[in-house]
């Protein structure tokens, strides 16, 4: 912890110095999830980036959906997001020019150590979520929008477990827009939705020993990285529905002329190159790999 | 200003369809705010009246203690409530975290200072004279102090409206203790915060126009509390 505080104050300290000094013209501003930055891969990725291209990166660590609407609104240069239909769905839309399959790691669903549930037992995820339902244990969902919640939609969609999806309708350029999540039915006692980043998540679903799913990475960090840790247990893994594949999107300069391109192709074009992918490749918190390069 | 245009019309569409998720947000606000104003109010009127009432040594420097804890910040209190009420905590066993008590707790943390420090001036703005004549007149000390109290109502009100708008409009302590758990905890301002990390601009304003519509309807209610005084002749 204390070296990353290090790396961090050194980054910070750089950036300030270098940035007034040279080469003020090759800042990047990404948008990218909270996962990314918390797991510490862009403390070892941006450096070995800077060394090689010369590109200051400046991190705007959000939810998927914000940095995804970062990207609509022409904020940043660049996203780095996980949501493959909705990263999809930015490119159609023209918001970005073209999506970088990057790398990807997996979901894990966690559960306190006694497994009330008996979601362990369970031979899949699906099966796993169900078990947890039928249960009556609290299950902790992010709520908030994030590709973390998107997953979490999709697996209890996927489970067969009834659902219910609820609508509001707000104004938007003067059209009615529909806004729905999804979550299981008549599941007000158990469910608690509490729209907050992943470590909040983690840690409020410690604290009343409730199931909940995470990225393996921010869990490796609070079980594995952190005095005190959290006592939650993976309760299910490995399936292949629980895949995270990561993706880089450069802004469409033909909405928003005044993003950078050129700067985000580059960094697009360097992170899926034999250099970055290494560097992901290698990364490891507590001693174990978090990420899988996917452009080799 | 299409963000505007766009929050209103979706304000406005979302009280009159009395959307079950917006009703459950603005009940969990009012709820929390009324009961960490009540007992904001119940400890700190009776305090603030001691310390203005009374002369003893160290009043000023009580006072301007009291004053430095006016820009007592939420996330401190927060922090410090979660490490007392958190499952590792002295109080861990009582479960209180992320529930609405918890967010009462820090809540009056932070408006006892404020009801305190205002009624203490309101009360030290009543001529002494009211005191005197009273206790001519043979009245108890229960008496002066009902007769000053009465005095100063417009103050002391006014001490306990702006302890409701700063719990009503707080967000730090609601989202540290509270969890922004839908339906159990989360707030009108905590849910604003997430529609502003989710990029959901418009519903976050929304919110915000929800709040302040409500917020002048209670201080309706307050107005006629405080009755006709010499602020309506100003």
């Amino acid at each position: 912890m204390k070296r990353l505080l290090a790396i961090g104050v050194a980054l910070m300290l750089g950036s300030f110095t270098a940035g007034n000094t040279l080469a003020s013209d090759k800042v990047l501003k990404m948008s990218t999830t909270t996962s990314t930055e918390a797991s510490g891969l862009l403390d070892v990725l941006l450096p070995a980036l800077e060394k090689d291209t010369g590109i200051q990166v400046k991190v705007i660590a959000k939810g998927t959906g914000a940095a995804i609407r970062d990207g609509m609104d022409g904020n940043v240069d660049v996203i780095f997001v996980h949501a493959r239909d909705r990263e999809d769905a930015f490119v159609a839309e023209g918001y970005g020019t073209k999506r970088y399959a990057v790398m990807h790691n997996d979901f894990v669903v966690l559960g306190p150590a006694n497994d009330p549930a008996g979601a362990k037992k369970q031979a899949d995820v699906s099966s796993a979520l169900k078990a947890v339902s039928e249960s009556g244990s609290l299950f902790i969902s992010r709520g908030d929008d994030s590709g973390t919640h998107t997953k979490e939609q999709d697996l209890w969609k996927q489970s067969g477990i009834p659902v219910e999806k609820k609508t509001i309708t707000v104004v938007k350029s003067g059209k009615d827009v529909e806004i729905s999540t999804i979550r299981p039915a008549n599941s007000d006692a158990w469910y608690v939705s509490i729209g907050q980043g992943m470590g909040k998540t983690l840690t409020f679903a410690e604290e009343k020993q409730a199931y909940t799913m995470s990225d393996r990475g921010t869990y490796i960090k609070y079980k594995f990285g952190k005095t005190p840790a959290i006592d939650l247990e993976i309760v299910s893994e490995g399936d292949e529905q629980l895949a995270n594949p990561y993706g880089v999107i450069p802004v469409n300069p033909a909405k928003h002329p005044e993003v950078n391109n050129k700067l985000a192709v580059e960094f697009a074009e360097w992170i899926t190159s034999a250099k970055g992918q290494k560097v992901i490749a290698d990364y490891r918190l507590e001693g174990q790999q978090l990420f899988f390069p996917d452009a080799m | 200003m299409d963000l505007l245009f766009d929050s209103v019309r979706s304000a406005i569409g979302l009280l009159l369809a009395f959307d079950s998720e917006l009703v459950d947000i603005v009940v969990v606000s009012l709820r929390v705010s009324f009961f960490s104003t009540l007992f904001g109010a119940l400890a700190g009127v009776p305090l603030g009246f001691l310390i203005a009432y009374n002369q003893f040594r160290w009043k000023r420097m009580v006072i301007t203690c009291l004053n430095t804890l006016l820009a007592l910040p939420t996330v401190v209190i927060g922090l410090l409530v979660y490490s007392f009420i958190s499952r590792r905590g002295v109080f861990g066993s009582l479960e209180l975290l992320y529930t609405q008590k918890a967010i009462v707790i820090g809540q009056l943390i932070l408006i006892i200072p404020v009801i305190i420090s205002l009624t203490i001036s309101a009360i030290s703005r009543i001529d002494n004279r009211y005191r005197t004549s009273a206790l001519t007149l043979g009245a108890n000390n229960l008496q002066v102090a009902w007769v000053i109290c009465r005095e100063a109502r417009f103050g002391i009100i006014a001490a306990i409206i702006a302890a409701f708008g700063r719990v009503i409009a707080e967000v730090g302590i609601s989202m540290m203790l509270g969890g922004n758990a839908k339906g159990f905890t989360r707030t009108m301002t905590t849910a604003m915060a997430l529609e502003y990390d989710k990029g959901e601009f418009v519903l976050a304003v929304a919110l915000g126009i929800v709040l302040m519509a409500f917020a002048f309807a209670i201080n309706i209610i307050f107005n006629l509390l405080q009755g006709r005084t010499n602020a309506d002749t100003v």
